[in-house]
């Protein structure tokens, strides 16, 4: 059984159809990667499988470890492994960073029956996971990505994934707006998470993430749907020719 | 609403005064000035949407009348103050305790405060045979409100502390009002004077017993900081959900002296909460900061009156409201700065989150300047909580409450922060959470 199964999922924004019936089986251990021009539907795939409010998805389905995903709450996803990584991570001023790792690795705890974390234990491996990604613990005490640079915040991401131990991780453009070292930091840090128990969806509109990031699948999406899978090697093929063909193949 | 104002008869009332009077403390000019008080109550009535300072509260339909005054609290009441006050959760504080406006020595904390401090009951300084001057404990001249002049006519007691000068009391002198009675009315009024350079603590917390409900409290404290004087002062508002809290606080703030005010009114079903803050001393600094939770039909007012009267002083006004169900807060928040108050310095800013369609929030931030050269300005936003924010917390495993709790304590935290005093700031934290924990 694969760790997600995406079925021809139909999904609206609005009055708008954005996902016209995608299909998309990822297993555990895998990496997979989405590319596609913008406005292909990549981050409403992303969007869906977490549980963002504003989208109708009008047929379909998402299983999760054969579960069916649309009739969880975001939290409940949450605690049950799924975990996107934002494009755009929000600030949350007045939140310490801590308090917010803290309160929301216990409510997953909690939601999976399992006792909360004791404070000692959690500061130290978020200190050492922290170190790691090169995130300063004077960061830790601010709000959450408050007045953190377009690195940081994902740098921030990732030590949220490394914390909540998910099973299913989506990354959302993880490469936008991050120059070629801050992009280094954050995709080893998403390689030492790589494991057999673990899949990843690198969602990407750009090759250069999926050098550091390197996919074991690579799917492309055009207009709503996936129009083609491959190896790793679809990436560098689209380097070279661009989307045009795919544009005109799901016209 | 109109039918309801003019069916007011005042003659019950006034009989009811008549009933009560021997009751009270004080003779000869004590006596007289609670009759003209009372007078001056009668002749306005109840504060009603007619007058300006009370266009958002109109006691006439949300109080709609006065109740007898409490009977002076038995042995059972002081039982249940008991009880209620074990609940309490707070830290190390002196506790002088007023049972149903009445103080309260048995429930009290009198042995042990430091001898820099001076506690005497209001009833006592009234009663006592050489006070028969002491009218002008009864006088507030900060506004001619007229539940200032019911509150001056009813005073049953109060506490007066005196701080010493040069005193740093390291304790938080603490008045705890329990309400134990159902359906009457409380009337305190208690007295805080800091020394010139003394140091203080200084919280109220407003608690019903179990059982009591629908009364009606209207309490008054007065406050002077002398030269150089430095106070913090917490206020937690947690009665009954059906009962009506009328409080006013006058500060008279010196020279050089700091004043740290901090209010949460999380309960009463109708709640005003008025500050007058005076500067009457060049280069002191005064933090008026304060919350309203208010969540079911709960209506919470706070208005504060702030005005420099003299130069180079500054003043910071945080003010937060957060309204459920069919909440309604009032600010009103005005900053008068005299013609002779040149070089002010004073901020003022109001946010109110609605997290429900019926929820209201009122904001008046007035400033009225006569001086050339200040630095003043306000602002105001009322919004909703942001849902990026809140999918964001839930993408990561908090439930909606939860999630919502978190921004809420966030939103007011700003406010809440501003207390210096890390046990007190505790205190006011926790009088959030518990806010938070019975939103359903």
């Amino acid at each position: 059984m694969a760790l997600l199964e995406v079925k021809n999922l139909q999904v609206r924004v609005e009055e708008r159809e954005i996902l016209h019936g995608l299909t998309l089986s990822v297993n555990a251990g895998e990496v997979h990667a989405i590319m596609g021009p913008n406005g292909s539907g990549k981050s409403t795939l992303s969007h869906v499988i977490a549980g963002k409010p504003g989208y109708e998805v009008t047929g379909g389905e998402i299983l999760f470890k054969g579960e069916d995903l649309l009739e969880m709450a975001p939290d409940m996803r949450a605690a049950k492994g799924v975990f996107l990584a934002f494009q755009y991570p929000v600030e949350i001023p007045g939140v310490a960073t801590m308090t917010f790792l803290r309160t929301a690795l216990n409510a997953q705890r909690k939601a999976r029956g399992e006792g909360e974390f004791s404070t000692p234990d959690f500061l130290k491996k978020v200190r050492e996971v922290a170190a790691s990604l090169g995130i300063p613990q004077e960061m830790l005490r601010r709000g959450v990505n408050v007045g953190f640079s377009g690195g940081e915040k994902k740098r921030n991401e990732v030590l949220q994934m490394a914390l909540f131990q998910p099973s299913l991780c989506i990354l959302d453009e993880m490469d936008s707006g991050l120059d070629i070292d801050a992009l280094r930091v954050a995709a080893d840090g998403v390689n030492k998470l790589r494991s057999p128990d673990r899949a990843m969806v690198v969602i990407t509109h750009y090759q250069r993430l999926l050098d550091y990031i390197v996919p074991d699948v690579v799917h492309v999406m055009s207009k709503g749907r996936v129009v083609k899978s491959g190896g790793k090697e679809l990436a560098l093929e689209l380097e070279a020719t661009g989307y045009a063909q795919y544009a005109d193949a799901a016209a | 609403m109109n039918v309801a104002a003019t069916q007011i008869d005042p003659a019950p009332v006034a009989s009811a005064f008549d009933a009560v009077r021997a009751r009270l403390p004080g003779t000869e000019s004590v006596t007289e000035r609670r009759q003209a008080s009372f007078d001056a109550y009668a002749s306005k009535g109840l504060p009603n949407r007619r007058i300006e300072d009370w266009k958002y509260t109109d006691l006439r339909v949300l109080m709609r009348e006065v109740l007898p005054l409490a009977a002076a609290p038995d042995q059972a009441a002081l039982q249940r103050a008991g009880t209620a006050l074990a609940h309490l959760a707070t830290r190390d504080t002196t506790k002088l305790v007023l049972v149903d406006g009445v103080f309260a020595p048995s429930l009290s904390d009198l042995a042990g405060h430091e001898a820099a401090v001076e506690i005497r009951s209001l009833a006592e300084v009234l009663r006592d045979d050489g006070n028969g001057n002491r009218a002008d404990l009864l006088n507030i001249n900060a506004s001619a409100d007229a539940m200032i002049s019911l509150n001056a006519a009813m005073a049953t007691d109060g506490v007066l502390i005196t701080v010493a000068d040069g005193a740093s009391v390291g304790r938080p002198i603490h008045i705890v009002h329990v309400a134990t009675q159902s359906k009457a009315a409380t009337y305190s009024r208690s007295f805080l004077k800091l020394g010139s350079a003394a140091r203080a603590t200084f919280v109220e917390s407003f608690v019903a017993a179990e059982g009591a409900a629908a009364y009606q409290a209207n309490d008054a404290v007065v406050i002077w900081l002398g030269d150089g004087a430095e106070l913090q002062h917490v206020r937690l508002m947690e009665d009954a959900l059906d009962a009506i809290n009328i409080s006013t606080a006058v500060f008279t703030v010196g020279a050089k002296a700091k004043l740290n005010t901090f209010n949460l009114t999380s309960g009463g079903g109708v709640s005003r909460y008025q500050g007058f803050v005076s500067i009457g001393g060049e280069g002191a600094h005064v933090a008026t900061n304060g919350v309203n939770l208010l969540k079911g039909t709960q209506h919470g007012d706070t208005t504060l009156v702030l005005n420099h009267l003299v130069p180079h002083c500054t003043s910071r006004e945080v003010f937060r409201a957060v309204l459920d169900g069919r909440g309604h807060s009032v600010f009103q928040g005005r900053i008068n700065v005299h013609q002779a108050a040149q070089k002010t310095d004073a901020k003022m800013m109001t946010r109110a989150l609605l997290l429900s369609d019926e929820a209201e929030a009122d904001n008046k931030p007035e400033l009225e300047i006569f001086a050339d050269d200040v630095t003043c300005g306000h602002g105001s936003t009322t919004g909703a909580l942001d849902e990026s924010l809140l999918f964001y917390l839930r993408a990561r495993g908090l439930s909606e409450k939860d999630a919502q709790s978190l921004l809420i304590q966030a939103f007011i935290g700003e406010a809440i922060e501003s207390i210096a005093d890390d046990g007190l700031r505790d205190l006011a934290i926790a009088a959030g959470e518990r806010w938070l924990e019975a939103r359903s």
